[in-house]
């Protein structure tokens, strides 16, 4: 997507972290640290508190209460990050997550935003025709389910607790989490239970 | 936090957005979207104060500001959607006047 970097641009960085180290600012084991908690973080971290919440009520609680303290209870580093916020979808209310600002984008938990995210077109749109917007992700909401764009504006940063698709009693955490992708964190697509599942 | 003020509105309170354009009278940084200057929302909830974005991008003192989730009605803000569906949003509270209680905004 972005071009590779210059080598004026890498000389520039190496000339600022040799500053910061020499005033004591950071140290070479913090920037391995926070590289480390970088690349580690992806969409995998919030479905497997997605999977947790949806068979463990206290972690549930937590989760809705302080996103927060709910990742770091996963063991994901909060520090530094911006407060996780998680709203819950109900049988008549769905969840869809913008920034239509620039791109905030809970990173912790959910890694680099994707480049539809950022694009000018999605965050024009979903706030005005939320409902069209969905239904090119062939999402399509039942009858009754009323749409909650949430605009990503300020301090905090959103994910989305999805409903537990039907047919999945008794599955384990792992298996559930299987089911909640990306776009299903960001709200523009529902869990999808396996085809043998929703046809017993 | 300790010398954060209380917050002026609680949940449930009325709120209309300032329609306000400091865009037009020089440089800013403001994390008030265009589309709700001057319109009438629900406090859903209080978030926290944080250290004003007004003057954190400029690198000024930046005193905290309490943060709300306001909600607003979606059809009335595009005049298209669909009844129901609703814009959930953060806002800061030097946005933010009391509205009239009942009014709801015509679709």
């Amino acid at each position: 997507m972005s071009p590779p970097p210059r080598p004026d641009s890498i000389a520039g960085l190496e000339r600022l972290i040799a500053a910061l180290k020499a005033k004591g600012i950071v140290t070479e084991e913090e920037l391995a640290a926070r590289q480390a908690q970088t690349d580690k973080a992806s969409p995998e971290t919030g479905a497997r508190m997605v999977a947790r919440a949806w068979v463990d009520p206290a972690y549930r609680a937590l989760l809705l209460r302080d996103g927060t303290a709910a990742a770091e209870a996963m063991g994901v580093s909060m520090a530094g990050a911006p407060p996780l916020g998680v709203l819950e979808d109900t049988p008549t209310r769905h969840h869809v997550i913008v920034c239509t600002l620039c791109s905030c984008y809970p990173r912790a938990v959910l890694g680099y935003p994707p480049p539809w995210y950022k694009s000018f077109a999605y965050r024009a749109r979903v706030v005005r025709e939320p409902r069209a917007v969905l239904a090119e992700w062939g999402t399509v909401l039942p009858p009754g389910v009323e749409v909650r764009v949430v605009d990503s504006t300020a301090d905090y940063r959103w994910m989305v607790l999805p409903l537990r698709p039907a047919g999945t009693e008794g599955w384990s955490e792992g298996r559930l989490a299987a089911l909640v992708t990306r776009d299903v964190l960001v709200g523009v697509a529902l869990p999808q239970p396996p085809v043998a599942a929703a046809a017993e | 936090m300790s010398d954060d003020a209380a917050p002026r509105f609680s949940p449930g309170d009325r709120v209309q957005v300032r329609d306000d354009w400091p865009e037009r009278r020089g440089p800013c940084h403001i994390r008030t979207p265009h589309y709700l200057r001057g319109r009438t929302g629900t406090v859903e909830r209080v978030l926290g104060a944080f250290p004003n974005p007004e003057d954190l991008a400029f690198a000024r003192p930046a005193p905290r500001r309490v943060l709300y989730h306001v909600l607003f009605d979606q059809p009335p803000l595009w005049r298209e959607g669909e009844p129901g569906d609703q814009v959930l949003v953060e806002i800061f509270e030097h946005w933010l006047e009391p509205a009239a209680a009942p009014a709801k905004e015509a679709a």
